[in-house]
């Protein structure tokens, strides 16, 4: 097993995901079946491999440094589940 | 045992462009809460970065000048965590290909110089602003996304630095060379310049390095020496009772004067670092290094060479006023109006360096024109004033605002050079303190200088004190 | 043939000679979703009344006698996944129900410029994360073809609206398949362009390095209008490509002799239904008749692809999720501390495959996992790259399968994600390695339509416009329109 369910509860604390016992166990389940699916990958020698980040050889994409107005703030503000003083408002951070 | 410290800093500067890193908002400070957002900068679904050039000119500027070496290929990284303050939950940063690496800056404390490697020096974006409301009807955050996006440079050194006051050192000589470069407003209390330090201490003399820990929030120069001196203390005296220093980052409490564990080891972050998807690497060829080289402006060392070597100004004058290029670009302008170099340096190193921090001020905020100081030099050299007046004259440009000449004449503060006028003073000092008279022909040589104290008094300051001296010394 | 289930460019020739205006046809579509909407349940909202505007502004353009391009008037519906300003952009999630954007993408600003009429906003996977447009957080879209049936994924109301006549073309984006795979379910033609042609800004992100927008037509001559009009550079997608955009409609000719076309054998392995592969094969041995030349290849880390797309998908979309936290917008579920809320509103936010793949990206790019995932899926990505890198140097076009079956049934794989993930096979390499494909009809098996993928050369769109041209003319699959019954 790759992955046990304690890396699972690790890994959804990580991505900041509340799991159920039942999605815990059925995450564990599937996680594993399809980990172990790429374990296919293993078979094949990398050592010499360069990784593929990006398929296009684009180099130096640069914009000008050059200032313009962004959104009103209203707009800025408007799908914002709460807003106060012109903020958005959060429980508090510890 | 004796012990010493092992010191790393980590700076972050705030690059004065006009746009911020990945989008055309503006970087000005100050502005109200969430006006200079776009979507880019509030990381709604579907938008892109791109980035700026000018942080990667400023960033190849800043690199060069701390002796680094370009990568000819570098790229951007995501670094994911969760704040709120991080609208994307991710920082747009560089990992393992950074802009630059292996540099070098000197620093000189207690006379002394040092070679401080620098590690590596990368592009990043800063972070929003939180501000927590607590008491009652509080108990919230408040995020304001302005500072988001703004580009940054992380600065790293290697761990050479071995006390607070070099750690205090390296950072006033970054701090300069950034301004120089006119890369960074580096203002600490604007978060523009900020810090954070890896401690660890080791008996004298050994080769491996302590534990460290990571000291944040320390946000003036005085603060990170403060927590580097307590924490330092605070380690030692863990090993001392022969415990172990755990690895944690620790917050500097800059009102209680300690360092508190902010994360244990167990709850570092995992950062999850991978190559940004949405921007394309870069590749720095040697000819637009060589450009970046040859438009580098004078940099605190040469300028402090040149000082020494064109006006024989001593080292320590010519290191303090060349510590900011705004000051160097005073004493510059100075000099150029009055030419007695070491009398200039001696007047910036002293009253009016005192008078800037008393107001908490930049070298380049002075009130005070470099006209106006040569005015003042020029009329002490003339006579009319004194140096005594002169330190006066220059409270009072610090505080009005107005020119030395013309305080000079509003205050009646010219010095009076008159034989006769004078002369008559003196004799009804002398005339007044028969007593004294006595003990002077009675071979008492320190009562000369009561009597002149009494001239000057009469006169507020204003005789001219060589011109007493002769009187006091022909009638006597 | 029913004004609805005209082409774009049938329909623009009507309106070019004045016999219909925009305003007619566009409410003469508007008529239609509401005819058939019910049982395809292609959209997730409907912009009737803004639609109409538009049409009766370029009717009045072209009284006014204004040069207007041959998308101009023309109704069309978007993916929910592409933002569109003012009008709610959800990616069929929980997350963005009740989101607006204050921003149009690029591909919709340029669109909107064509002239575009907008009917609405399209069902999909949510975040564009499946095979089946089963993991809509709102309802499942049907096959036009057999209502019974899914119409693919992601992009299955993209597909389905074009095929049940309810638009006249749409954009959908296809991370993996997610375009090609649905057309070739529902009998369409979509195009995945190569990365870097169109513009992504404006895309709600699934991967970034994988995700482009394309076009979904009811011919290949649509294809070409459509990909002309959204194509180009884009300052602000710094992976835009800074190439000129050809003037693709003139490609268009009938004309394949001396193309040479490689059969991956690959393509045609286990899990392939035969009848599919059959018919496949009796296109490209079509396209051999009017003239190309077509012969068995071979792309040997084939295989690799799926394992190591499932790597580098979820990965990137682990951090391009992330920003889904109920801060600043969308969905917020209260918590007592700043945690609680995010893992209460990501937990309630998202559906069961998207924090699947949440899961999985992040265990990928997690401390200790990184180089035996993440970094070897980056490499393996390589090598794919070079299967075809060198395939195309014998070769102008690849021909394959799209999918390796028909439509299934709603929920027939919905338990199995393995499975469903394996509808995605023939489709997958060509993301991985940024490369151009379309999917077109070339055949039914049990009245179910059949997809031929024909994969070109980086940029070489006009190339396989002009092969699926060919093919197009001198078959009638793409003319059938479908009943809206159950097969």
């Amino acid at each position: 097993m790759p992955i046990s369910t304690a890396e699972v509860e690790h890994v959804a604390l990580l991505a900041r995901l509340k799991l159920s016992p039942e999605e815990k166990a059925a995450y564990t389940e599937q996680l594993n079946a399809i980990l172990e699916y790429m374990d296919k990958l293993n078979a094949l020698d990398t050592r010499d491999v360069e990784p593929t980040a990006h398929v296009l050889p684009l180099r130096n994409v640069f914009r000008d440094d050059v200032s313009r107005p962004g959104l009103p703030r209203e707009k800025a503000l408007q799908g914002a589940p709460e807003v106060s003083e012109g903020q958005f408002k959060v429980p508090r951070v510890v | 045992m004796e012990y010493e410290a092992v010191i790393g800093l980590e700076v972050h500067t705030e690059l004065k462009t006009a746009s911020k890193a990945f989008c055309s908002c503006s970087t000005a400070f100050g502005g109200e809460p969430n006006t200079h957002v776009c979507p880019v900068c509030l990381g709604l679904p579907g938008v892109l970065p791109v980035i700026n050039r000018q942080v990667v000119e400023f960033g190849l500027k800043t690199a060069l000048a701390l002796n680094c070496r370009v990568a000819p290929f570098c790229k951007f990284d995501r670094k994911n965590y969760y704040y709120p303050d991080l609208p994307k939950n991710y920082q747009i940063s560089q990992y393992d290909l950074p802009l630059a690496t292996g540099g070098y800056l000197k620093i000189n404390v207690d006379g002394q110089e040092r070679v401080i490697g620098i590690t590596r020096v990368h592009m990043e974006e800063d972070a929003g602003k939180l501000v927590h409301v607590d008491g009652p009807g509080g108990g919230y955050s408040l995020v304001d996304y302005n500072r988001t996006g703004v580009p940054l440079l992380e600065i790293v050194s290697e761990p050479d630095l071995r006390s607070p006051a070099e750690a205090r050192a390296y950072m006033e000589k970054l701090k300069a060379i950034l301004q120089y470069l006119d890369v960074s407003d580096c203002k600490m209390e604007e978060g523009s310049l900020r810090c954070d330090a890896n401690v660890s201490v080791r008996p004298r003399g050994s080769q491996t390095f302590g534990t460290k820990t990571e000291v944040k929030n320390m946000n003036s120069f005085r603060a990170l020496q403060r927590a580097l001196e307590y924490e330092i203390e605070r380690q030692i005296a863990i090993l001392e009772g022969g415990g172990r220093v755990e690895q944690a980052t620790m917050a500097w409490d800059e009102s209680r004067g300690v360092t508190t564990v902010m994360r244990t080891k167990e709850q570092a972050h995992d950062y999850r670092y991978f190559p940004e998807p949405d921007l394309v690497p870069l590749e720095i060829d040697a000819a637009w290094i060589e450009r970046v080289r040859r438009e580098l402006p004078e940099l605190p060392d040469a300028r402090c060479r040149r000082l020494m070597d064109t006006f024989g100004l001593p080292a320590y004058d010519a290191g303090v006023i060349t510590s900011s290029r705004d000051l160097a670009d005073y004493f510059d302008r100075v000099v150029a109006l009055y030419p007695d170099a070491k009398v200039v340096s001696n007047w910036i190193m002293g009253d009016f360096l005192r008078l800037l921090n008393a107001r908490n001020l930049e070298p380049g905020q002075a009130p005070v024109p470099p006209g106006e100081l040569a005015d003042l030099l020029k009329l002490q050299k003339e006579g009319t004033i004194s140096g005594k007046i002169a330190k006066q004259v220059l409270e009072e440009m610090f505080a009005s605002g107005k020119g030395a000449r013309q305080i000079v004449q509003e205050k009646g503060l010219v010095q009076i050079s008159d034989t006769a006028a004078l002369g008559k003073i003196v004799d009804e000092v002398l005339a007044a303190n028969p007593n004294v008279v006595e003990d002077y022909r009675n071979g008492k040589e320190k009562a000369l200088g009561f009597l002149v104290g009494q001239v000057m008094k009469a006169t507020r300051g204003k005789a001219n004190p060589g011109l007493v001296n002769q009187l006091l010394k022909e009638r006597l | 043939m029913e004004l609805y289930y005209l082409t774009a460019h049938e329909l623009s020739d009507l309106l070019n000679r004045k016999e219909i205006s925009s305003e007619e046809a566009t409410a003469a579509i508007i008529d239609r979703i509401e005819a058939v909407d019910g049982r395809v349940q292609a959209y997730l909202t409907r912009t009737a009344e803004q639609a109409l505007e538009e049409a009766r502004a370029v009717d009045a353009a072209r009284a006014r006698g204004a040069a207007l391009g041959p998308l101009a008037g023309v109704p069309m519906a978007l993916k929910d996944n592409l933002c569109t300003e003012g009008v709610r952009t959800t990616c069929s999630s929980r997350m963005l129900a009740d989101w607006v954007p204050p921003y149009d993408a690029t591909v919709v600003r340029r669109l909107k410029e064509a002239g575009a009429v907008m009917l609405g906003k399209l069902n999909m996977d949510e975040f564009a994360m499946g095979s089946s447009t089963e993991n809509s957080r709102f309802y499942p879209t049907r096959n036009p073809w057999d209502l019974e049936r899914v119409p693919g994924g992601s992009s299955g109301g993209a597909v389905a609206a074009v095929a049940a006549g309810e638009a006249y073309y749409s954009l959908g984006s296809d991370t993996g398949g997610s375009i090609r795979q649905p057309a070739s379910f529902c009998g369409v033609v979509g195009m995945k362009p190569t990365y870097g042609r169109v513009s992504r800004y404006g895309l709600v992100a699934f991967a970034s390095s994988l995700d482009q927008i394309g076009p979904i037509t009811r011919d290949v001559t649509d294809c070409a209008l459509v990909l002309e009009a959204i194509a180009g550079h884009d300052p602000r997608d710094s992976t835009s490509a800074d190439l000129p955009v050809p003037d693709y409609r003139s490609s268009l000719k009938p004309e394949v002799k001396g193309l040479k076309i490689g059969v991956p054998r690959e393509y045609f392995g286990a899990g392939m239904e035969p009848e599919v592969a059959a018919i496949v094969r009796r296109a490209i041995a079509k396209l051999e008749e009017l003239g190309a030349v077509c012969e068995e290849t071979s792309l040997p880390h084939t295989e690799y692809a799926l394992p190591a797309y499932y790597l580098v998908a979820p990965a990137e979309a682990s951090s391009n999720l992330a920003r889904y936290d109920g801060v600043s917008y969308g969905l917020r579920v209260p918590g007592k501390d700043i945690i609680e809320m995010y893992m209460n509103t990501r937990s309630e936010g998202f559906g069961p495959e998207v924090k699947r793949r949440i899961m999985l990206g992040t265990y990928a790019l997690s401390s200790g996992y990184y180089d035996a995932y993440y970094l070897k899926a980056l490499k393996v990505r390589t090598l794919i790259r070079r299967d075809f890198e060198a395939a195309f140097e014998k070769y102008d076009l690849l021909a394959t399968p799209t999918s390796p079956t028909v439509a299934f049934r709603l929920g027939e794989k919905a338990g199995d994600p393995l499975a469903m993930y394996l509808s995605d096979l023939c489709t997958i390499p060509v993301n991985m390695a940024g490369l151009p494909a379309l999917s077109l009809p070339c055949g039914f098996s049990q009245g179910l339509p059949v997809g031929l993928q024909l994969i070109g050369r980086p940029f070489a769109e006009a190339t396989l416009l002009q092969a699926a041209y060919a093919f197009e003319q001198s078959t009638e699959y793409h003319r059938r329109r479908p009943e809206l019954g159950v097969a």
